[in-house]
C-alpha cells in the first residue's frame, strides 16, 4: 500500500468514527447554506411583499386643510393616522416611519392657484421608511400633475404644454436576473459548505495530531513528509466534497420552497446548475483543503487552529460582498482569481446564462495552481524541524 | 549497530547537545544515562533522524543517517518521548497503520502485529479502542507499533516512564529478549536502577557531553566508587564543575 493511501484510509476511518466530524461534515456543513438562505429569502421577500400589499400608514398633520387630497390618497391605499405633537422628533426617534404635513396656508394657496405646499417627513437613512416615502411621493406627484392638467384645460390650454418630456422605462432585467441579485450570497454559502466539511478533519489531523503527541511517532516512519501531507489533504478534500455534494442537493430540494415566483423571478437552481457547479468547484475543494491544513499546521493546539480557521472562513466573503456592492462587469482576468472566478461563474449560471470554456478553464487552472503552491508551502512547513518537535 | 560521532545540536542560544560520541553494539543493551536536561532526548532525536545535527556523523549499521534518512529509518524502531496514540483506532489498528507506512503488505502487517501482541501480552486490549488505555497499555501499544517492521536497531526514550512495577518488569523482559535475538537496543533514562538492572554498557551524558562510557564495573573502577549511584553522581558532578569553570 502506498503511504499516501495508508494515511488517507487512516484519516478517513478515524474521522468517520468521530461524531464531531460527522455532524460538521455531513450535517451542519451541507445544511447551513440552504437553511440560512431559505431564512434570508423569506425574510427579505416576505417583507417586500408585505410592504407592497399593505395599506400605507401615514401620520397626517393638518388633514382638514386638504380634504380632497386626502380622499385621493385614501383611494390609493393610504391610511391617514391622527396627527401627533412633534412629527420631526417622532421620525428621528423612529416612533413613526413617515409623516405628511399640510401647511396652514394650503387651502388659500390652492384656491388662488399658487403652488400649495406639503411636507414629507422621513429619515432617508432608514431603508424601510424609504420605500414608503418614495411611494407617497409618487402619489403626491401624480395628484399634482392631474390637477395641473385640469387647471390648464380650464384655461383652454393643452396639458401637453406642461409635459415637454416623457420618460418611458424598459427594464431589461430578466426574471432570472432579478432573482439572482438575491442569490448573490449563494456562492459564498457553497464555499462555506466546502470549508465546514473538511474543517474538523484538517484540524484533527494536524494541530490535533500534535496536541495528542502522535505527530513525532508518525514523522519517524520512513515516509517522505509530502506523502503524509498529501494523504491528509486528500482525506480533508473528500469530506469537503461529500459536504458540497450534500449541500448542493439540499439547495436543489430547498429551491422548490423558495418564494422566488412571488417576486416574479425564477432561478436556474436545477440539476443543470448542479452539473455545472460541481466540477467548477472541485479545484476549490482541493485549494480549501490544503489551505486549511497549512493554516492549522501553524497552530500549537486544536483551539488555536479553530481560531485561525474561523477567521479564514470569512475570506470567501470578500468577493461576494465586493460583487454585490460594486456591480463590476466581469473581465476575463477576474476568472483567474481563485474564489472570484467561481463566484462569477456560479452567479451567471444562476441567471441561466452560459459561461464560455475559456473562463472556466482559466479559473480551474489558476485554482489548481494555487492549490499546488499551497501544497509546496505546506510541505516546507512539515519539513522544518520546528514542526516535528514543537510540543 | 549505532555509531554517534561528535554530535552537536544548538537550538538558538540553547546548547542542547555539545559533543556526544558513542557506539551501541548489536546484541547489547546500551543505556544513555543522564540527569534531566542533559541532552538525551535531543541525542535520540538526531539518531532516529527527526532533527539534523549541527555537527558530527551518525552511522546506523554503517549507513550515514544524514545522507540516507529514509533507508536508515527502515532499520530503526524508535519509541519517542511523545507516544500519543490514535484514540478512535483500536490498538491493532494503531499498529497496523504504522505497518502500512513502512510498506508492509496486509498479511505481513497482520502476522507481525499478531506476533507483537502475543509477545507483549496485549491480547485482551488488541481490539479495543485506545481511548482510556492505562499508561502501561499505551506504552505497550506504542512499542508494538514502533517495532512492527522488525527493526535491527531499537531506540527507546525513557521507556519505563510512568509504568508500574509489573509493567516495568515485563518491559525489561521484552528488551532482554530483543538483546538475545541480536538486536541493538539503546535506551535513555535518568534512573540508576534502570541501567543497573538492564544495560551492558552505560554512556553517561551531562550538559550535552559524554562524561563516561563503559560497563557498570568499568564505571565504578574509573570513578573509584563502590556503588554505581555514587559513581554516577561523581561523574556528572565533575562535568557540572567543568562546565562552570
Amino acid at each position: 500500500m502506498s503511504p499516501v493511501l495508508a494515511v488517507y484510509i487512516k484519516e478517513c476511518k478515524e474521522s468517520l468514527r468521530d461524531k464531531r466530524v460527522l455532524i460538521n461534515s455531513l450535517l451542519l456543513g451541507p445544511l447551513i447554506g440552504p437553511l440560512l438562505f431559505l431564512l434570508m429569502m423569506h425574510l427579505v421577500v416576505g417583507r417586500e411583499l408585505e410592504k407592497a400589499e399593505q395599506p400605507m400608514q401615514v401620520v397626517v398633520i393638518g388633514a382638514e386643510r386638504a380634504p380632497e387630497l386626502l380622499d385621493a390618497l385614501r383611494q390609493q391605499g393610504v391610511q391617514a393616522l391622527p396627527p401627533i405633537a412633534d412629527a420631526k422628533l417622532a421620525v428621528r426617534e423612529q416612533r413613526i416611519d413617515l409623516a405628511l404635513r399640510i401647511l396652514p396656508d394650503f387651502g388659500a394657496a390652492w384656491r388662488a392657484g399658487r403652488p400649495a405646499q406639503v411636507e414629507l417627513i422621513y429619515d432617508s437613512s432608514r431603508r424601510e421608511a424609504q420605500g414608503d416615502a418614495v411611494r407617497l411621493r409618487v402619489l403626491l406627484e401624480n395628484y399634482s400633475r392631474r390637477n395641473g392638467a385640469l387647471r390648464l384645460l380650464a384655461r383652454g390650454l393643452s396639458p401637453t404644454i406642461a409635459t415637454p418630456l416623457v420618460i418611458a422605462t424598459l427594464d431589461t432585467a430578466t426574471a432570472q436576473a432579478r432573482g439572482a441579485l438575491l442569490f448573490a450570497m449563494l456562492p459564498y454559502m457553497l464555499m462555506l459548505t466546502i470549508f465546514i466539511g473538511g474543517l474538523w478533519l484538517a484540524i484533527d489531523s494536524t494541530a490535533g495530531e500534535r496536541e495528542r503527541h502522535s505527530l513525532e511517532p508518525l514523522l519517524i516512519n520512513p515516509v517522505p513528509r509530502d506523502r503524509i501531507v498529501l494523504g491528509k489533504m486528500l482525506a480533508t478534500a473528500s469530506f469537503s466534497l461529500a459536504s458540497l455534494v450534500l449541500g448542493l442537493s439540499a439547495f436543489l430540494m430547498v429551491s422548490r420552497y423558495m418564494p422566488t415566483a412571488e417576486l416574479g423571478s425564477s432561478l436556474a437552481l436545477g440539476p443543470q446548475f448542479f452539473a455545472l457547479a460541481l466540477p467548477m468547484l472541485l479545484p476549490m475543494v482541493l485549494l480549501i483543503a490544503i489551505t486549511q491544513i497549512f493554516i492549522a499546521a501553524f497552530a500549537r493546539s486544536v483551539r488555536e487552529a479553530q481560531t485561525y480557521l474561523g477567521l479564514a472562513q470569512l475570506v470567501p466573503l470578500i468577493p461576494s460582498i465586493a460583487l454585490s456592492v460594486l456591480p463590476v462587469k466581469a473581465q476575463l482576468w477576474m476568472y483567474a482569481v481563485p474564489l472570484l472566478g467561481q463566484q462569477l461563474a456560479i452567479m451567471r449560471w444562476l441567471r441561466a446564462e452560459s459561461v464560455a470554456a475559456v473562463p472556466v478553464a482559466l479559473s480551474t487552472s489558476s485554482t489548481l495552481l494555487a492549490a499546488i503552491l499551497m501544497f509546496l508551502f505546506t510541505r516546507r512547513v512539515y519539513d522544518s524541524e520546528r514542526q516535528a518537535i514543537a510540543d | 549497530m549505532i555509531e554517534a560521532k561528535g554530535l552537536r545540536k544548538y537550538f538558538g542560544a540553547h546548547r542542547a547537545v555539545e559533543d556526544v560520541s558513542f557506539v551501541a553494539r548489536d546484541g547489547q543493551i546500551t543505556g544513555l544515562l543522564g540527569p534531566n536536561g542533559a541532552g538525551k532526548t535531543t541525542t535520540l532525536r538526531m539518531l532516529y533522524t527527526l532533527v539534523r545535527p549541527d555537527a558530527g556523523e551518525i552511522l546506523i549499521d554503517g549507513r550515514n543517517a544524514q545522507l540516507e534518512p529514509l533507508t536508515v529509518r527502515r532499520s530503526l524502531g524508535a519509541l519517542p518521548d511523545a507516544r500519543g496514540l490514535y484514540k478512535r483506532l483500536s490498538a491493532r489498528e494503531n499498529i497496523e497503520y504504522f505497518a502500512a507506512l513502512h510498506g508492509l503488505s496486509r498479511q505481513e502487517a497482520r502476522s507481525r502485529s499478531d506476533a507483537l501482541i502475543d509477545t507483549l501480552s496485549m491480547q485482551d486490549i488488541a481490539s479495543r479502542r485506545t481511548e482510556g488505555f492505562s499508561q502501561g497499555e499505551r506504552v505497550k501499544t506504542a512499542i508494538a507499533r514502533a517495532l512492527v517492521h522488525d527493526p535491527r536497531n531499537v531506540l527507546l526514550d525513557e521507556p519505563t516512564n510512568g509504568l508500574d512495577v509489573t509493567s516495568t518488569r515485563n518491559l525489561r523482559e521484552f528488551l532482554r529478549a530483543l538483546r538475545a535475538s541480536g538486536r541493538c537496543v539503546l535506551l535513555s533514562t535518568h534512573l540508576m536502577q534502570e541501567v543497573a538492572a538492564l544495560c551492558d554498557r552505560i554512556v553517561i551524558i551531562a550538559q550535552g557531553s559524554v562524561v563516561a562510557d563503559g560497563s557498570a564495573d568499568e564505571l565504578r573502577a574509573s570513578s573509584g566508587e563502590k556503588h554505581l549511584e555514587d559513581a554516577f553522581v561523581k561523574l556528572i558532578g565533575a562535568a557540572a564543575m567543568g562546565g562552570d569553570s
